[in-house]
């Protein structure tokens, strides 16, 4: 059964997420400005690159007077995360034709975050697409205004922008954490991602904890496969 | 003009890593040890997008404001608080704790 888009819980998930992530564009946009790329430049990386982590990264590189060509290497490390949400998303969502293309660009933490938070599949399609097309709007246009404005809009964190992207993401989480085994895997995911920190480039930290969930995965279910094979019919 | 050559190749290296899990073929995906694998990757990825938005600065490990977003959030959860209050109450915490002098 299919609620109207006002009370659908992925509409409004992917809002408050598109609303609390775009706003961070402001950031992006003056701390490329001030890392020596033009408004252009950095107008351009919000609407092609379009990937939080990668933009960053780029951006640092280039600050901290790396060439262009390692900027590239760190934005690309990066994003590899993203080949992994596009394949959950392929399964969950299973667009089509010149839809996958739309959908690749539109993947990112938070629109992967917000459809697989959601039980229906009607509602994991909303979520996906009002918080990925929702975060790509005000990405870019706070990009912008970030650009133009320069340093003078302040710091995002002094509005507790990445305490709403952590409480976004646990309560994402939340509902999932049903069984003994599922609040396992999370602890112990969110173990080797604060372990892996300080030894790999940010972004990388989070593949390692979807090499321990699939690991966990691969091996827990030949033990459920052997258990079931002990019971008798 | 260099600058402008590798932002291209950044935004095509990033499509491309986006669509090729899209271009997986999805009877592949219908395996049952895949769906299995499946659903612990989706809780050991946002488990680990929670800690990293926690924890990390950069490299560096912190203890920050952000941690009291995520002991205000969590327990919202637990009184089963709807998910905006949570996420404006996780962002209120921050800035309340950074404004109390809290990094």
């Amino acid at each position: 059964m299919s609620t109207s888009l006002r009370n659908s819980p992925g509409a409004r998930v992917g809002l408050s997420i598109a609303v609390a992530t775009g706003l961070y564009g402001v950031s992006f946009g003056a701390l490329s400005v001030s890392s020596g790329l033009d408004v252009l430049q950095t107008c351009v990386l919000s609407l092609l690159l379009f990937s939080g982590g990668s933009q960053f990264a780029f951006i640092g590189v280039i600050a901290g007077g790396g060439n262009p060509i390692a900027a590239a290497g760190a934005s690309a490390l990066l994003g590899i995360r993203n080949a992994v949400y596009g394949m959950q998303l392929n399964a969950l969502l299973q667009p089509r034709g010149w839809r996958r293309f739309v959908s690749a660009q539109f993947t990112v933490d938070e629109s992967f975050a917000t459809s697989t938070g959601q039980t229906d599949t009607i509602e994991q399609k909303r979520g996906f697409w009002i918080a990925g097309v929702g975060i790509f709007l005000l990405w870019n246009l706070f990009t912008l205004l970030g650009a133009l404005a320069g340093s003078a809009v302040g710091d995002p964190k002094n509005w507790g922008l990445d305490g709403a992207a952590v409480a976004a993401f646990l309560a994402l989480l939340w509902p999932r954490l049903t069984s003994r085994e599922a609040g396992a895997i999370a602890i112990v995911c969110a173990v080797a991602t604060v372990i892996a920190v300080p030894f790999v480039p940010p972004g990388i930290p989070i593949l390692v904890a979807a090499v321990v969930a699939a690991a966990i995965g691969w091996f827990g279910y030949r033990q459920q496969r052997a258990e079931q094979r002990e019971v008798p019919e | 003009m260099t600058l402008w050559i590798w932002i291209i190749v950044a935004s095509i290296v990033a499509f491309l890593t986006k669509l090729v899990g899209y271009l997986v073929p999805r009877r592949l995906l219908k395996n049952p040890r895949i769906l299995r694998i499946a659903g612990t990757l989706t809780i050991g990825l946002l488990a680990a997008l929670t800690a990293a938005n926690t924890f990390s600065s950069g490299q560096h490990l912190v203890a920050d404001a952000r941690i009291g977003s995520l002991v205000v959030a969590a327990t919202a959860l637990l009184f089963r608080a709807p998910f905006i209050v949570v996420v404006i109450l996780g962002a209120l915490s921050a800035a309340g704790l950074r404004l109390l002098g809290f990094a």
